[in-house]
C-alpha cells in the first residue's frame, strides 16, 4: 500500500482546476521531486496534500498507517520570519504542535527529541541563537529540524534550497538525502531539474499534461529528453 | 522631593485613584501581551482601525441614549476585529486599505451622529475626551474595577496556556495549519480579545491613542531581546512600568492621562532603541 496515492485528481483554487488528471503514488522511502514551471501548480499540489485546500475533483488517499498529521512540512520562508525574535530552540520545538492537542506545554521528552533532531542537522550549537541572525542555510536547517519534530515518516519540502548559495545548497541536498537514506519519504518541490535528476527516485512533472514515473522513465520520456537536454549534462550522472 | 511623595500619598488615600492605577496597569499589561503577536504578524494597524470603530460605535450608543455603552460598543468592535483579520488573509481585498476605509468611516460617522443628534451641550468636549482619553478612569465604580481585573486575568491566563500555540501561529501560519492547529479559530480568538482590550483601554487613553499601548511595549522589547519568551516578558514589564509611571506623573502634574502614558512609552522606546544599537555594536 502506498503512503500517498492520487488517482486522476484535479487541484486548484475556488473550484477552478489548475492541474487536471494528476495521478501518482508515493511509497515509503521514495524520494519524489515535483518539478514544473512557475505557476504550473506545484505549490497548489503541496497545499492540497497538506489538506490546506480541498481537491477540485477526486481524493488523495493516505495509506500505510500514514495520516495527514504525519507529514512534516518545510514551507517557504515568509516575510514575518525575517525579523522575528525567536531562538532556534523555540522554532524547532514548535514542530511538536501536531501532537499537542490541548496540552499547553512541551514535555521533557519532546525537548530531548528536539535536541536530537538539531544534532542530526548539525545545528545543536545554535540552539540559543536568534533565528533572524542566522544565514539562509542555517535557517533552512532549523525549519527542517522543526519539520522532523512533527514526523519520522514523510517530509514535504517546498523549494528548500531557494535563495541559498551553492555550498549551502549542496549541504542541504546532502542532509535531505541522508534523511531519505534513514527511511524518511521525501517529497520535494524544486525548480532545479538537474539536482532532481541527481537525488530523486521519482519525478512528478506538473503542467497541463502531468508526467509521473521513476527517474529512468522520465529520462526516457519525450518530456525528459526536452528538459534534461535543455539543462544539459545532467543525464550522465 | 518629600513634598511630591506627600502629595502622592495624599492622592493614594482616595480609593478611586487606587482603582485607576490598578485598572490602568492591568489594561496596559493585556494590551502589551497581545501587541507582541500583532506587531509580529504585521497587524499593528488593526489596533488603530479597531479603536476608530469603537469610537463610531460609542457615538451610536450615546445617541441612542444607552445606559451601558459597552453592551453595544463591544459586539461591534469584536465583529470588526474578526472582519479585519479575515480580510487581511484574503488576497482580493487588501487588508490595509480596508482598515483605512473602516477607520475613517467610523470616525466620520461617529462625529456626524454626535453633532446631528447632540445629547449634551458640550459636544467638542465629549468628542475630545473619547478621542484622547478622559478622567473617566477616575470615576470607575468598584464593579468596573472587578470587571477589568477579571478580564485582564482571563487574557493573561489565555496567553500563558496558549503561549506555545500563539508562538506557532505567529511564527508560521502555514506550518501551524499544516500540522493541524486550527489557525482560523486562534485568529478569531485573538481578534476578540484585542477588541475587548481596546474597548476597555479606551477609558484610559482614548480611542486615538489606544494602539500605542499595543505596539510600543512589543516594539521596544524587540529592539533588545532575541527570544520570543524574553520579548513577551519584557514587553509586559515595559507596559506595567510605563503605564504606572505615566499615571503617577499625570496625577501629580495634572496632565492628561493618556497622552502622558504614551509620552513615557515613547521615551522608553527610544531608550530601548539606543540600548539595542549599543548591544549590536558590542556584539560586532
Amino acid at each position: 500500500m502506498a503512503q500517498i496515492k492520487c488517482q486522476n485528481i484535479s487541484i486548484g483554487y475556488d473550484k477552478k482546476p489548475v492541474v487536471k488528471d494528476l495521478t501518482f503514488s508515493v511509497n515509503a522511502g521514495d524520494y519524489l521531486c515535483v518539478v514544473g514551471e512557475n505557476g504550473a501548480g506545484k505549490s497548489t499540489l503541496i497545499k492540497t496534500i497538506l489538506g490546506l485546500i480541498p481537491t477540485v475533483e477526486g481524493k488523495i488517499e493516505f495509506g500505510d498507517e500514514l495520516t495527514k498529521k504525519d507529514i512534516g512540512y518545510l514551507p517557504q520562508q515568509t516575510v514575518v520570519q525575517k525579523d522575528f525574535p525567536a531562538t532556534v530552540l523555540e522554532v524547532v520545538l514548535s514542530g511538536f504542535q501536531n501532537r499537542m492537542g490541548w496540552r499547553p506545554f512541551y514535555t521533557k521528552k519532546e525537548k530531548l527529541e528536539a535536541q536530537e533532531n538539531m544534532c542530526e542537522l548539525k545545528i545543536d550549537n545554535l540552539s540559543k541563537k536568534c533565528y533572524r541572525e542566522l544565514s539562509g542555510g542555517q535557517q533552512q536547517r532549523v525549519l527542517l529540524a522543526r519539520a522532523l519534530c512533527g514526523t519520522q515518516k514523510v517530509l514535504l519540502l517546498d523549494e528548500p534550497v531557494s535563495g541559498l548559495d551553492p555550498l549551502a545548497t549542496k549541504e542541504m541536498y546532502n542532509l535531505i538525502k541522508n534523511l531519505n537514506n534513514d527511511g524518511i519519504t521525501i517529497i520535494m518541490i524544486s525548480h532545479d531539474i538537474s539536482s532532481a535528476m541527481k537525488y530523486a527516485s521519482h519525478i512528478l512533472f506538473v503542467n497541463q499534461t502531468p508526467f509521473f514515473g521513476t527517474k529512468q522513465e522520465f529520462k526516457n520520456s519525450e518530456l525528459g529528453h526536452k528538459y534534461t537536454h535543455f539543462v544539459g549534462g545532467c543525464t550522465n550522472e | 522631593m518629600s513634598n511630591i511623595f506627600e502629595t502622592f500619598s495624599y492622592y493614594l488615600s482616595f480609593p478611586f485613584v487606587r482603582y485607576a492605577l490598578i485598572v490602568g496597569v492591568l489594561i496596559s499589561l493585556c494590551a502589551s501581551l497581545l501587541g507582541v503577536t500583532l506587531v509580529l504578524k504585521r497587524y499593528s494597524f488593526i489596533g488603530d482601525g479597531l479603536s476608530h470603530t469603537a469610537f463610531g460605535a460609542l457615538a451610536i450608543a450615546s445617541v441612542l441614549g444607552l445606559t451601558n455603552n459597552t453592551l453595544l460598543v463591544l459586539p461591534i468592535t469584536i465583529l470588526c476585529a474578526i472582519l479585519l483579520l479575515k480580510t487581511s488573509q484574503n488576497k482580493k481585498i487588501k487588508g490595509d486599505a480596508l482598515i483605512a476605509i473602516i477607520s475613517v468611516s467610523a470616525l466620520a460617522l461617529g462625529y456626524l451622529l454626535l453633532n446631528v443628534f447632540s445629547v449634551s451641550s458640550n459636544i467638542s468636549g465629549d468628542v475630545c475626551s473619547t478621542l484622547f482619553g478622559s478622567m473617566s478612569i477616575l470615576t470607575l465604580s468598584s464593579g468596573d474595577v472587578w470587571l477589568s481585573i477579571g478580564l485582564s486575568l482571563f487574557v493573561i491566563l489565555f496567553f500563558i496556556l496558549f503561549y506555545n500555540k500563539i508562538f506557532a501561529v505567529t511564527f508560521d501560519e502555514n506550518f501551524a495549519q499544516a500540522s493541524g492547529t486550527r489557525v482560523e479559530l486562534y485568529n478569531v480568538f485573538i481578534a476578540t480579545i484585542i477588541a475587548v482590550v481596546i474597548v476597555v483601554a479606551m477609558n484610559l487613553v482614548g480611542s486615538l491613542l489606544v494602539s500605542a499601548l499595543i505596539i510600543f511595549p512589543a516594539l521596544s522589547a524587540m529592539r533588545v531581546f532575541k527570544s520570543f519568551k524574553a520579548v513577551t516578558i519584557c514587553s509586559a514589564v515595559f507596559a506595567v512600568v510605563s503605564s504606572l509611571l505615566g499615571m503617577i506623573v499625570s496625577i501629580l502634574a495634572g496632565t492628561p492621562v493618556g497622552a502622558t502614558i504614551i509620552m513615557v512609552d515613547i521615551f522608553g522606546f527610544m531608550v530601548f532603541c539606543v540600548l539595542g544599537l549599543a548591544l549590536r555594536r558590542k556584539a560586532k
